[in-house]
């Protein structure tokens, strides 16, 4: 849809845009966004389980989960069960609400070094903030299914920065367990980077990429506040595109978050003042050295996304990395949220929220912090993040402990939708664990050589 | 084979020097290792003899003991089982409701020539600049100061190889360590580890040169560089045997001086001799097949694929050849040899008979390498395996030992093997589970109780002063 805007806004060099909605880039129409998938038109009773619901009824012994028209229609130990419910015993099993991952690249990045598949940066292009990774994702790509049958059900895809702007562009909140309404929210959040790698993308100094990002916002707010003027040539002259400074109009106004890329504590001041002058609502990302400005971000409410299993100066922004950086952090009051970097293996996630538990975070703020503090960031808690009546049916049962390395997701269900709980990797595995069983050479899908 | 060469250069410089019959009678009586230019240094800490009692212990050889002990003594395991004896002025540790396991082995790290922090000047991992470059070595890239050291010591990784990158397809020597502190790289080398010479299939390469316009670039032009380098070697390795059968026949004077060395070739040499171990980065079941044939054309053992994503595939092939695959627990999808890569890819070569292991090819993947392991485990059980915790235990510490050609004196606590240990707060295929002591050659080099005995890199001293406190050494290492 966004091609074809853009297409009419070149056509159209000589319209006003206040006359024309079609080449307004907020106004397209995504096929999906907030036409959510509304179940598989069957109602699940999951019963028996430990259900955490992470919202205000905490934790429930033997407790129901009933799933029907994509959302939770009821949960606790006293549901009736409709009699045309598809009963799932997860007695003895663990019940949570499905994983958020809160910074990945699904549908936007299949193979990482074959540059046909990634969309996830358009550093060469003209645009920055007004790039917006929707119009790009695949709901068919094959990390989808490997890591929903982890207990992945909802995620951030976020552009990466690209080598030449600051600001990366926008970010659409997709569900993982649809090919059609898989948009949930369509430009969720504007990326941006300061630090080492702003630095190096605005020509050299953390100080030009403060003054790139100023110039930025500045610029923007002009345009909001001089829309027409601009159209008839009677503003000065802008640092970034028409687009671009669109695009910005929702962070100025604080309807959309800005997700700065920083790690260093002083660069973490730096991203705090320019949100305070702007009145922005900032979230950090990365943040390896939050822990020392912990205090700060909780004034500010600033939430973090960390990986918790940093912990060496593999920088010289990072020299204070540290394993205890989410239990420091969330002792202090500060929001967080487990982001890995790594979409291929963003299933790993419940191994780096045990290693912060291992680190002193207590094992239900981790929980959280895969599950609903991503909703809560992102402003989608009204939708998904807690097992509570009307949210979205982003369930997951899980064999044991979900943080716990032995343990594996048994069902997984997105916006009430029985997830088939196989992906490519299972289907290679299947196959030759197929030929290793029958002392095959080969796997079936192969022709078998005749027998001698 | 640069072992017999430099051998016999020594020999005819003292035939020159000395009366004949003196010489002639050493060339019967080779030297028992390869001549080392930069011999370990290598000290082991003061130790105590030390009983560790009570706990459970995977052997690493398969097995475990429930409430059990082992006897650390001058450096060695000295007894383990049920119920060991506490000899006088022993420490004992009562290991109740902990776990023990062998110290764990890394065959894969690039710690200390890619260290932390990366910047330009400290990436020393890759000499780029010929897609052949047999005669560098990575122990002379790595910084000892490189934090990666301690966070994987903590971790219980007490022995690790350290190699080149994979830019090019054949890398040059990785350097077996101890993993302890030191200012030096010779105080970490392992005494009398074999070398071992890192190459690489695939994509690396072929993107490196390629991306240059020069060779290789394509797979055939990876195949065809590994071919042409080991035939020169061996036209090398023969120009020395013609002039040490020379020296043997004629004496020293008459044979004229040496053939100038290559050390390049000289590395290859010593591959084809069997002295130096190929461990050989490659991905993809077809590309392993083309690389077992190259190694059995010039006579040659590959001692291990690294990475391996698709040794599910073939591994009749490896057991046929005795080749190890040390892979990942889930790397995959970065780019396109790791497409096909899946979770029980370690469990299935296991249960197909190859030897199997973890490795890290990471500075944070080696601090957890039981919880890699755990991941393993639980997707081979996933895949209907029966595999116990104690095997798997096998792959990170005697399997790993096998693919270094160590087996016989680490990754295992048996009796008369290096006291190397680690004890674990709980199960270590529990994601919770952390180390509470890591001893290496009987001496505790890391205890999470005893701040003396957490090692802290020169580098990170010193970043984090605060100038609130009077007490500037409050300050040190703030993370």
């Amino acid at each position: 849809m966004k091609y074809l805007a853009m297409i009419l806004a070149m056509l159209c060099v000589a319209c006003s845009p206040a006359d024309h909605s079609a080449d307004r880039t907020d106004a397209r129409s995504t096929a999906s966004a907030g036409n959510h998938a509304a179940g598989d038109g069957k109602v699940y009773a999951i019963t028996g389980g430990t259900v955490y619901t992470l919202g205000a009824a905490g934790k429930i012994e033997h407790g129901t989960v009933l799933v029907k028209d994509g959302r939770i229609a009821a949960v606790g130990t006293d549901v009736d069960i409709p009699a045309d419910a598809e009963r799932i015993d997860a007695t003895g099993k663990i019940v949570t609400p499905g994983i958020f991952d809160p910074e990945s690249q699904f549908g936007i990045v299949e193979v990482g070094a074959v540059k046909e598949t990634r969309d996830a940066s358009a550093g060469d292009s003209r645009f920055s903030a007004a790039f917006d990774v929707a119009d790009a994702i695949n709901p068919r790509s094959v990390l989808i299914p490997v890591n929903r049958i982890a207990g992945v059900t909802r995620a951030m895809v976020s552009p990466t920065g690209g080598d030449k702007h600051i600001i990366a562009g926008r970010g659409a909140i997709i569900d993982l367990g649809s090919t059609e309404g898989f948009i949930h929210r369509d430009a969720a959040a504007m990326f941006a980077a300061l630090g080492e790698s702003g630095a190096e993308q605005a020509g050299g100094s953390r100080a030009a990429a403060m003054l790139a990002l100023r110039e930025a916002l500045q610029d923007a707010k002009d345009y909001a506040d001089n829309t027409s003027a601009y159209a008839s040539n009677q503003r000065r002259k802008y640092a970034l595109t028409r687009l671009d400074l669109e695009a910005l109009g929702p962070v100025l106004s604080g309807r959309e978050p800005l997700v700065v890329h920083v790690e260093r504590a002083s660069d973490i001041e730096a991203a705090l003042r320019l949100a305070r002058d702007f009145k922005l609502k900032l979230i950090i990302s990365g943040g390896a050295e939050a822990w020392m400005v912990a205090d700060e971000l909780a004034a500010a409410h600033v939430p973090v996304l960390l990986n918790p299993l940093e912990d060496l100066p593999a920088h010289f922004e990072t020299l204070g990395s540290t394993l205890e950086n989410a239990a420091r952090l969330q002792k202090a009051g500060v929001t967080i949220a487990f982001a890995t970097g790594d979409t291929h293996n963003a299933r790993n996630v419940t191994q780096a929220a045990g290693n912060a538990v291992a680190n002193g975070l207590p094992w239900l703020d981790a929980l959280k912090a895969l599950m609903l503090n991503p909703a809560r960031i992102y402003g989608m808690d009204k939708d998904v993040g807690t097992l509570e009546q009307g949210k979205l049916a982003d369930v997951v049962i899980w064999s044991a402990d979900p943080l716990e390395l032995s343990s594996f997701a048994d069902q997984v269900f997105i916006a009430g939708r029985k997830i088939p709980m196989v992906s490519r990797q299972t289907m290679l595995r299947d196959r030759y664990m197929q030929a290793m069983r029958e002392k095959q050479a080969l796997p079936p899908g192969y022709i078998m050589p005749a027998a001698q | 084979m640069k072992s017999s060469h430099l051998r016999a250069l020594a020999l005819a410089v003292l035939l020159v020097v000395s009366a004949g019959i003196v010489a002639n009678a050493a060339v019967s009586t080779p030297a028992e290792f390869p001549p080392d230019a930069f011999p370990s240094t290598y000290q082991p800490l003061p130790a105590q003899t030390t009983l560790i009692q009570h706990a459970t212990i995977y052997t690493g050889t398969g097995e475990r003991i429930d409430d059990g002990a082992v006897l650390l003594r001058d450096g060695k395991i000295a007894a383990i089982g049920k119920q060991v004896e506490a000899p006088a002025g022993a420490v004992v540790i009562d290991a109740k409701g902990k776990y023990v396991t062998p110290g764990l082995i890394d065959v894969h790290s690039h710690l200390g020539v890619y260290p932390s922090p990366s910047v330009a000047a400290t990436a020393n991992g890759n000499e780029m600049t010929n897609p052949t470059t047999p005669q560098v070595m990575a122990e002379h890239s790595v910084w000892p100061q490189d934090p990666g050291f301690n966070t994987a010591r903590t971790g219980g990784v007490t022995t690790l190889e350290i190699l080149p990158g994979s830019g090019n397809l054949i890398g040059g020597r990785g350097v077996v360590l101890k993993n302890v502190p030191a200012t030096t790289v010779q105080a970490m080398k392992f005494p009398d580890a074999p070398y071992g010479l890192k190459m690489a299939c695939g994509e690396n390469p072929m993107r490196v040169y390629g991306s240059r316009h020069q060779f290789p670039s394509t797979l055939m032009g990876d195949v065809a560089g590994y071919r042409q380098a080991f035939a020169d070697a061996q036209a090398y390795d023969r120009e020395w045997k013609a002039w040490e059968a020379k020296v043997k026949a004629k004496g020293a004077a008459e044979a004229g001086p040496p053939p100038k060395r290559d050390l390049g070739k000289e590395t290859l040499a010593e591959v084809l001799d069997g002295n130096i171990r190929v461990q050989m980065h490659c991905y993809r079941a077809d590309e392993m097949a083309a690389l077992l044939d190259v190694a059995h054309e010039f006579g040659f053992k590959i001692a291990a694929f690294h990475h391996a994503v698709e040794a599910y595939k073939i591994p009749q092939l490896l057991k046929k050849t005795g080749t190890c695959a040390a892979m990942w627990a889930d790397w995959w999808g970065f780019k396109m040899e790791a497409w096909d890569g899946i979770r029980a890819n370690i469990a299935m070569v296991d249960a197909g008979g190859a030897c199997a292991l973890i490795h890290s090819d990471d500075e944070n993947g080696i601090q957890r390498l039981n919880q890699e392991v755990a991941k393993a485990l639980a997707a081979g059980r996933r895949a209907g395996l029966d595999i116990s915790k104690e095997h798997a235990v096998m792959w990170m510490t005697l399997n790993p030992a096998k693919a270094l050609g160590l087996a016989d004196r680490i990754g295992s606590l048996e009796p008369g093997k290096d006291a190397d240990v680690v004890i674990w707060s709980a199960d270590p295929f529990s994601v919770y589970a952390r180390t509470e002591k890591v001893f290496l050659d009987g001496a505790v080099v890391f205890d999470r109780d005893d701040p003396q005995r957490q090692s802290t890199s020169d580098f990170m001293l010193g970043n984090f002063v605060d100038p609130h406190a009077v007490d500037a050494a409050a300050g040190e290492g703030a993370p």
